[in-house]
C-alpha cells in the first residue's frame, strides 16, 4: 500500500512524549486507561490502520497484554483492522441522513469508485464506509472525511468532493492530538 | 420570548477564547463558589434550581450528587458525558464547539461541589474536531489560574482531562462510559453498585450530560431559586432542542422549559413549519429511543390539552398516547415518509450497536430488523407484526442496560400508532411510498 509512507512505528521521541503525557492524566496503575487515545495516536502514524504488530506495540507501551489491546479495537468501529485508503470517506446512514438521501449518495459513491462500502479502491486513493450518526442531523446528509464534516450532500457535492481528494497526497486519518 | 441560559453570546465566534468569554462575564460562578460557598452550599443551590439530567434520563441533579459516597477514603470523580450519539441528537456538538469554556466553568464549580479533583470529559470519538475545541480551552483556563493546583488562591485542586471514544454508541449509557475510560470495551455494568458508590476504578463517580454542567453556572450565578422560577413545575430552565428531518429551519434551539410544541414546530423563531408546505405525519420528540407519536398526539395530549416542552407533558398519557422528552432530539417527520422504512433503519442502529451481553437485546434486535427489512420490502406477512410486537415486548425489562428498552420502544410505538401503514405494506407486497 501507498499508506506505508505514512508509518511511524516505533513513535518518534515527540510522539513518545505525547504518549507520556496522556498517561500522565490517569492515576499511577491506571495506564490502561490511555489505550483508547493510544490507539487512535497508533493509527494515525500506522498509515491509517492498526497491525497485529501495531496493537502489540500499544501493549508494551502499556505494559499490559496484547489481548487486551486486541478486544479493545475489535470492539470501537473507529479502529480499522485492515489497510485503507488515503482518504476515508464515512457516510452516515442512520434516522435523519437516511430519510434525507444517504442512500442515494452511498450508491452513487459505489458507483463512481466503483467498490462497495467497506472496501478500498485498487489505487489505494479511497476507502469506503458508513457510519452512524454523526450528530449533524440537522444538516442531512452528512459525510465525514478526516476531522471535517461535509454537510447537506448532493450527488453533485459528492463529486466535487472525490475531485479534491484525488488530487490530495496527505491521507485523511489524523493524530487527534498533533 | 426566548431567553438565553446556555446560548447567549453563542454566535460571536471568539467566543472560545478564555479572554472573551471571561470578559463577557465567565467563569464568575467558580469565583463565587469557590471563594465564598462551601461545596455543600453549591449543591443546595443546585437542588433547589430542580435541574434535570439532560442526558435522556431527566434525573434530578442535585439528588444525584448528594447520592455521592463521600468519606469513605476514596477520591472522587466528576465525568462529562459528551458522547452524543443518540440518533437525532446535535445539541451537545453545537455546545463544545460554540463556548467550551460554558462546560469547564460548569465542571469546576461542579467539581468543587462533588469534592472531586479530577473530572474527565467523554468527548465521542468521531469528534477530534471538538476534542481540539476542548484541549485548547482547559489550556487556556490552566494558563489563566482556572485549573491546576490551589485554584484562585481557594486551596481547591482540580484537574480536568478529555478523554475520547472510539465509536459506539453504548459508551454513552454511563456505565459503559466508565469501562471505556478504564481502558476496555463499552460493556455496560450491572446495577447496583451505582457509579456514585462504586464508579470510575471502583471510586465515587457522578456522570453527568454536558448540557447539564454547562447550565450550573447559570444557577450559581443566579440562584437556585431563580432557576426554578422559570419552567413549568418540575421541568425548570431552559432545554437544547436539536430540531431535525422535514422542517424548514433545522438547528439547535434554546427554549423555556413549557413551550408548546405546536409554537416550537410552526413558529419562524423555531422550526418554522413543515418543508415545501407539507403536512406533519409524526415526531419523535427526544432521540431515536423515545416512542413516535403521530401529529395529532404530539399537538395535543389524548385529553386535549396542548402538549408542551417539559418532562411531564411529553410523557403525559404514558406510552399508549405519549412518548418522553428524551435528549431533546426532535424529528419530524412529513406525509411523504415511510414509518416502516424509518423504523427499520432505526432497528438496524440498534442491532448494530448492541453491546451483545445480553441475549433478548442481541438476538431480539437482529430479529426485528429482519422481520422489519421483509415488511419493508414487500415479504412481510401477517403474523409478522404481531411476532414483531412480541420479540420487542420480550426484550423489554429484560436487559442489563436500557438500550434493549430504547430499541423495543420505537418498535412498539410504531405498530400501536401505525398499524395500518405496516398492514398496507404486507396487502401491497411492497412499500407504498
Ligand atoms: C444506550 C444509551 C446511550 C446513552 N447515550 C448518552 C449520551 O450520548 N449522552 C448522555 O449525556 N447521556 C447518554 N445516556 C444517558 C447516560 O447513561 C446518563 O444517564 C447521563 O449521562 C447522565 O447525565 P445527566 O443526569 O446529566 O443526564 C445514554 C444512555 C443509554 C442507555
Ligand atoms: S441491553 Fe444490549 S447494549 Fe445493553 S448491556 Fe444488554 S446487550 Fe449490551
Amino acid at each position: 500500500m501507498e499508506t506505508d509512507q505514512h508509518k511511524q512505528i516505533p513513535f518518534n521521541d515527540e510522539t513518545l512524549a505525547m504518549v507520556n503525557r496522556i498517561i500522565g492524566r490517569y492515576p499511577e496503575g491506571r495506564q490502561k486507561s490511555a489505550l483508547i487515545p493510544l490507539l487512535h495516536i497508533a493509527q494515525a502514524e500506522a498509515g491509517g490502520w492498526l497491525s497485529p504488530e501495531t496493537m502489540d506495540y500499544v501493549a508494551s507501551l502499556l505494559k499490559i497484554k496484547p489481548i487486551e489491546v486486541y478486544e479493545v479495537a475489535t470492539f470501537y468501529t473507529m479502529f480499522n483492522l485492515k489497510p485503507v485508503g488515503n482518504c476515508t470517506i464515512e457516510v452516515c446512514r442512520t434516522g435523519p441522513c437516511w430519510l434525507n438521501g444517504a442512500e442515494e449518495i452511498v450508491s452513487h459513491l459505489e458507483k463512481k469508485l466503483h467498490i462497495r462500502v467497506g472496501e478500498t479502491t485498487s489505487d489505494g486513493k479511497f476507502t469506503l464506509k458508513t457510519v452512524e450518526c454523526l450528530a449533524a442531523c440537522g444538516n442531512a446528509p452528512v459525510i465525514q472525511v478526516g476531522t471535517a464534516y461535509h454537510e447537506n450532500m448532493t450527488t453533485e457535492s459528492v463529486d466535487l468532493l472525490l475531485d479534491e481528494w484525488r488530487e490530495e497526497t496527505s491521507p485523511s486519518y489524523q493524530n487527534p492530538y498533533k | 420570548m426566548s431567553l438565553r441560559i446556555l446560548t447567549e453570546n453563542i454566535d460571536i465566534p471568539e467566543l472560545t477564547s478564555f479572554e472573551v468569554y471571561r470578559k463577557l462575564g465567565g467563569y464568575r460562578s467558580v469565583e463565587k463558589s469557590l471563594k465564598t460557598m462551601s461545596p455543600s452550599g453549591v449543591m443546595e443551590e443546585v437542588k433547589k434550581s430542580t435541574l434535570r439530567g439532560r442526558g435522556g434520563a431527566g434525573f434530578p441533579t442535585g439528588m444525584k450528587w448528594s447520592f455521592l459516597a463521600r468519606g469513605i477514603g476514596k477520591p472522587h470523580y466528576l465525568i462529562c458525558n459528551a458522547d452524543e450519539s443518540e440518533p437525532g441528537t446535535f445539541k451537545d456538538r453545537y455546545l463544545m464547539e460554540r463556548n467550551p469554556h460554558l462546560l469547564i466553568d460548569g465542571m469546576i464549580t461542579s467539581a468543587f461541589a462533588l469534592e472531586a479533583n479530577t473530572a474527565y470529559i467523554y468527548v465521542r470519538g468521531e469528534l477530534f474536531r471538538v476534542l481540539r475545541i476542548l484541549e485548547k480551552a482547559i489550556g487556556e483556563a490552566y494558563a489563566n489560574g482556572f485549573l491546576g493546583k490551589n485554584i484562585l488562591g481557594s486551596g481547591y485542586s482540580l484537574d480536568i482531562f478529555c478523554h475520547p471514544g472510539a465509536g459506539a454508541y453504548i459508551c454513552g449509557e454511563e456505565t459503559a462510559l466508565i469501562e471505556s475510560v478504564e481502558g476496555k470495551r463499552g460493556n455496560p455494568r450491572i446495577k447496583p453498585p451505582f457509579p456514585a458508590i462504586a464508579g470510575l476504578w471502583d471510586c465515587p463517580t457522578v456522570v453527568n450530560n454536558v448540557e447539564t454542567l454547562a447550565s450550573v453556572p447559570w444557577i450559581i450565578n443566579n440562584g437556585g431559586e431563580e432557576y426554578a422560577k422559570i419552567g413549568v413545575w418540575k421541568s425548570t430552565g431552559t432545554k437544547l432542542m436539536s430540531a431535525c428531518g422535514h422542517i424548514s429551519k433545522p438547528g439547535v434551539y434554546e427554549v423555556k422549559m413549557g413551550l408548546p410544541v405546536e409554537e416550537f414546530i410552526y413558529s419562524e423563531e423555531y422550526c418554522g413549519g413543515i418543508r415545501k408546505g407539507n403536512k406533519l405525519k409524526a415526531v419523535i420528540a427526544g432521540g431515536s429511543s423515545v416512542p413516535i407519536l403521530p401529529a395529532d398526539l404530539i399537538l395535543k395530549t389524548a385529553a386535549g390539552e396542548p402538549r408542551l416542552i417539559t418532562y411531564e407533558s411529553l410523557s403525559e398519557g404514558g406510552f399508549e398516547t405519549g412518548t418522553m422528552l428524551g435528549s431533546g432530539g426532535f424529528i419530524v417527520m412529513d406525509n411523504t415518509t415511510c414509518i416502516v422504512k424509518n423504523l427499520w433503519n432505526f432497528t438496524r442502529f440498534y442491532r448494530h450497536e448492541s453491546c451483545g451481553q445480553c441475549s433478548p437485546c442481541r438476538e431480539g434486535t437482529g430479529w426485528m430488523e429482519k422481520v422489519l427489512y421483509g415488511i419493508e420490502n414487500g415479504e412481510g406477512k401477517m403474523p409478522d407484526i404481531d411476532l414483531l410486537e412480541d420479540v420487542a415486548k420480550n426484550i423489554e425489562g429484560h436487559t442489563i442496560c436500557p438500550l434493549g428498552d430504547a430499541a423495543a420502544w420505537p418498535v412498539r410505538s410504531a405498530i400501536r400508532h401505525f398499524r395500518s401503514e405496516f398492514e398496507e405494506h404486507v396487502k401491497l407486497k411492497k412499500c407504498p411510498f
